[in-house]
C-alpha cells in the first residue's frame, strides 16, 4: 500500500517493476500472514486443512469477504459504514420471512429483493451523510441501532429455520462447482467486479480522489455527493446479499443475527490495507483481510485457544493495522522529502 | 493518506458553525442574553418541553417514582458524558467508554469473587484499569497521531474482548448487600438517588474545568484548530492525553456503579451505552466538529434521552425497540445544527443579494 500513497499514475507506466511491486504490496503481506497462519495451524493440528476444513473456511469467509468489499468502497471515500451488521441482520430475517410467507418464491428473486432492500438502507445512510454534511461515523452509529431496533421490533422472539423449508435454498450453501463451494465462487465474482470497477472505471478512480481530498475532488468537478451515496448503496446492497447468503448457510435467523459483525468487517478492511483516512487501498486487500480474519477464528479453535480471545484479537488487529499504516505513511513522506531535496 | 486528523472533514456547514460561534464573543452579548439564547439554553428548553409533554400524555409520569427511576439510569450516562463532552469539544471522540466500563465491571467481578479481594481494593484496581485504558487511547492518539475515531473503534473491540477474557461467560452476583443497596437507595422521600451526590460532584468539577480554567478555554481553541492552538502555546497532545485518561477513569467508575446497581458483573455489562453518551452530548448542543458546547447543555441532553426513553417505557414499548428512538435522537442531534446552518446561510445569501441589488439600483 505504500506506493498508493503516492500518485498511482507514477507507477502505472513502469511495467517492468510490476513484479517487484507485487512483493512489497500490502495485499501480498496480508496474504503472506494468511499463509503463515495456515501453515502454523496445520503443523499443530493437521485436521485443519482436511477437505471439509478448507470447505468450511471458504464458506465462512464468503459472507465477510462480500461485506468487506462493500465497506472498502465506503472507507476509500474517507467515510465509514457501521450499520452493515444490522443491514445483514434485516436482510437475513427478511429472507426468512419471505420464505415463510411465500414458500414457492423463486430463489433468484429472493436474492434480488435482499440486495434491493440492503441498497435502500445504504441509500438512507448515504443521503443523510451527504445532504447534512456530517461525519458518517456518527450517522451510521445511529442507524446501526435504528436498523437493529427495527429488526428487534419486526422479529421479536421469532426465529426462522430456513434450511429445510425450501430445500433448494438451504442446499445452495453445500453445492459445489468443480469442488469449489458455490458461495466462494459468488464471493470471487463480487471481488473481481469490484476490483475491475475500482481500477479501471472513472467512477472507481473518483472514489480514491474523494478519499484523498474531498475539497480538491469537488473543485475538480467530481460529483462527490452522488459518488459517496453510490458507495453507501453498494455497501448496503452487498450487506443485503451477505444477509441472504447467511440465511442459506446458517439456517436459523432472528432479531440478533449479525450483531457485532461491523467491528470484524472494519478490522478486515483496515488489516487488508484500506487506510481508514480514505484514498488508498484495494478491495482485493480488504477481501484477503476478511479471509485472514475468518481463518484466524477457525485457527483459534484448531489451536485450542479460548474463544473468548477472539474479540480482543480483532481489536488488536484494528489498532495494529492503523498503526502500521501510520508508520508506513511517515516513512514514505520522509523518503519523498529526501528525494525531492536531492533533485534540487 | 493525509496527515491531518480525520475527525473534521472540511465541509462548509462546519465552517459556518465556526464563524457564528466565534462571532458571539465579539458581539459581547450580555450574560443574561447568552444564558437565554445560547445552544445550551435550547437543550434546556427542549428538556422542559419534553417533561411537560410527558407529564400530560404519559400516565403515571408525574411522581417521585419517575424521579428515581429516571435519574438512576441517567447516572452512568451522565458520568461518561462529562469527559466525552470535553473530548468532543476538543475535536476528538471516544467510542470505547462503554467497553472500558465493561472491562472494569468484569475485573470487579473476578477480583471480588475469585480472588477474594477486599471490595475497596477492588474499586481502586478497577479505577486504575480504567485510567490505563484511557492512557492507552491517549498514547495512540497523541504520541502516534492516529485518528481518535479509528483508535477508539479498535479499543471498543479490544476492551470488550478483554472483559470476555477476564470473566468469560460467567456472571458474579454476590456483592456486599449494603453496597448494592446503597447504589439503589434514594435521599429521603425526594426520590433522588443517593449516588447522585457523587455525580453532582463530578459534573461540577468538569463544569469548573471547562468553563473557568485556562485548560478548559484551551479545549475550545483545540476544537477550532489544532494548529492555531499550538501556535498560541497550548500543549495540544498533553491536554488531549489527560482528557482520555479522565475518560477512562470516569468510565471505570460508571462501570462500578453499573455492577452495584444491577448486582451483577458480566462480560456484556454496559455494552452499547456509548451510543447514548454520544447522543446525549450532541443533543446537549456540543458540535460534532468541536469547538462549541457547554456542560449545562450536556446535562440537559442526558436528561432528554432518559426522559424520552423512560416515558416510552412507561407507555409500554419494549426495551429492544427503544434503541430505534436513541438512534434517531443521535442522528437528529447531528444533522439539526448543520441543516439549520444551511438554512441560515441561504437566508443570509438572499439578504446580501437584496442589499447588493438595492445598492446598485441606488
Amino acid at each position: 500500500m505504500s506506493q498508493q500513497v503516492l500518485s498511482p499514475a507514477i507507477h502505472e507506466g513502469r511495467a517492468g517493476r510490476t513484479f517487484g511491486r507485487i512483493f512489497v504490496s500490502r495485499e501480498f503481506s496480508v496474504f503472506a500472514a494468511l499463509a503463515v497462519l495456515v501453515i502454523v495451524t496445520v503443523v499443530v493440528n493437521p485436521r485443519f486443512l482436511s477437505g471439509q476444513g478448507v470447505k468450511d473456511l471458504l464458506l465462512n469467509s464468503t459472507i465477510f469477504v462480500i461485506m468487506a468489499v462493500g465497506l472498502a468502497l465506503v472507507v476509500i471515500t474517507n467515510n465509514v459504514d457501521l450499520s452493515i451488521g444490522s443491514i445483514l441482520g434485516l436482510a437475513a430475517f427478511g429472507t426468512g420471512s419471505l420464505f415463510h410467507a411465500f414458500p414457492s418464491i423463486p430463489i433468484p428473486l429472493v436474492f434480488l429483493i435482499g440486495m434491493g432492500f440492503g441498497a435502500v438502507l445504504g441509500a438512507i445512510n448515504g443521503l443523510v451523510v451527504t445532504i447534512a454534511g456530517v461525519p458518517s461515523l456518527v450517522i451510521t452509529l445511529g442507524t446501526l441501532y435504528i436498523f437493529r431496533g427495527i429488526s428487534n421490533a419486526w422479529a421479536g422472539s421469532t426465529q426462522y429455520f430456513i434450511g429445510n423449508e425450501p430445500p433448494a435454498f438451504g442446499n445452495l450453501s453445500v453445492q459445489t462447482l468443480f469442488g469449489i463451494p458455490l458461495f466462494a465462487i459468488a464471493a470471487l465474482i463480487v471481488v473481481i467486479i469490484a476490483a475491475v470497477f475500482m481500477f479501471s472505471t472513472r467512477a472507481g478512480r473518483d472514489l480514491y480522489a474523494i478519499g484523498s481530498d474531498t475539497d480538491a475532488a469537488r473543485l475538480f468537478g467530481i460529483p462527490v455527493n452522488s459518488r459517496v451515496v453510490g458507495a453507501f448503496i453498494a455497501s448496503g446492497a452487498l450487506s443485503g446479499l451477505a444477509g441472504v447468503l447467511y440465511a442459506s448457510r446458517f439456517n436459523s435467523v432472528g432479531a440478533d443475527t449479525g450483531t457485532g459483525f461491523e467491528l470484524q468487517i472494519v478490522a478486515a478492511v483496515v488489516v487488508g490495507g484500506v487506510a481508514i483516512f480514505g484514498g488508498s487501498g484495494t478491495v482485493t486487500g480488504a477481501a484477503i483481510g476478511a479471509v485472514l480474519l475468518t481463518t484466524m477464528t477457525g485457527a483459534l479453535a484448531a489451536l485450542n485457544v479460548s474463544k473468548f480471545w477472539q474479540q480482543a484479537i480483532v481489536g488488536v488487529l484494528i489498532i495494529a493495522a492503523i498503526l502500521l499504516d501510520r508508520i508506513l505513511s511517515i516513512r514514505t513522506a520522509r523518503k519523498l522529502r529526501v528525494s525531492e531535496a536531492r533533485n534540487v | 493518506m493525509s496527515d491531518t486528523p480525520t475527525m473534521t472533514p472540511n465541509t462548509t456547514p462546519h465552517q459556518t458553525t465556526r464563524t457564528t460561534a466565534t462571532a458571539a464573543p465579539v458581539k459581547a452579548r450580555s450574560t443574561a442574553r447568552r444564558l437565554l439564547l445560547g445552544r445550551n439554553a435550547n437543550s434546556v428548553y427542549v428538556l422542559v418541553l419534553i417533561v411537560i409533554l410527558a407529564s400530560i400524555l404519559v400516565p403515571y409520569f408525574a411522581g417521585t417514582a419517575t424521579v428515581s427511576f429516571l435519574l438512576i439510569d441517567a447516572i452512568p450516562i451522565l458520568l461518561m458524558a462529562m469527559p466525552m463532552a470535553l473530548i468532543i469539544i476538543s475535536g476528538e471522540i471516544d467510542l470505547s467508554v462503554a467497553s472500558t466500563a465493561g472491562l472494569s465491571a468484569a475485573t470487579m467481578g473476578v477480583l471480588f469473587h475469585n480472588q477474594h479481594w477486599n471490595i475497596w481494593w477492588v474499586f481502586v484496581a478497577c479505577i486504575i484499569i480504567g485510567l490505563l485504558c484511557g492512557a492507552f487511547n491517549g498514547v495512540l492518539i497523541t504520541t502516534f497521531g492516529l485518528p481518535s475515531l479509528a483508535v477508539t473503534i479498535g479499543t471498543l473491540a479490544l476492551f470488550r474482548g478483554l472483559a470476555l477474557v477476564v470473566i468469560g461467560d460467567s456472571a458474579v452476583a454476590d456483592f456486599p448487600t449494603d453496597l448494592t443497596a446503597f447504589a439503589t437507595s434514594t435521599i429521603g422521600a425526594t426520590g433522588i438517588p443517593t449516588f447522585m451526590i457523587f455525580v453532582a460532584v463530578v459534573v461540577i468539577v468538569f463544569a469548573v474545568i471547562l468553563h473557568f480554567t485556562p485548560f478548559g478555554r484551551a479545549l475550545y481553541a483545540l476544537g477550532f484548530s489544532t494548529e492555531a492552538a499550538s501556535f498560541v502555546g497550548i500543549r495540544v497532545n498533553r491536554s488531549k492525553f489527560w482528557l482520555y485518561v479522565a475518560s477512562g477513569g470516569i468510565s471505570a467508575f460508571a462501570g462500578i456503579f453499573w455492577v452495584l446497581r444491577y448486582s451483577s458483573a458480566q462480560s456484556d455489562s454496559v455494552s452499547g451505552l456509548e451510543l447514548s453518551v454520544v447522543a446525549a452530548v450532541l443533543l446537549g448542543g456540543v458540535s460534532i466538529f468541536g469547538g462549541s458546547g457547554g456542560i449545562v447543555g450536556v446535562v440537559a441532553g442526558v436528561l432528554i434521552i432518559r426522559t424520552v426513553n423512560y416515558s416510552l417505557q412507561l407507555a409500554g414499548l419494549p426495551d429492544t425497540v427503544l434503541t430505534i428512538v436513541t438512534g434517531t435522537l443521535l442522528v437528529l442531534s447531528v444533522i439539526a445544527p448543520s441543516v439549520s446552518a444551511r438554512i441560515r446561510r441561504s437566508t443570509e445569501k438572499r439578504r446580501n443579494h437584496n442589499i447588493t441589488r438595492e445598492v446598485s439600483s441606488a
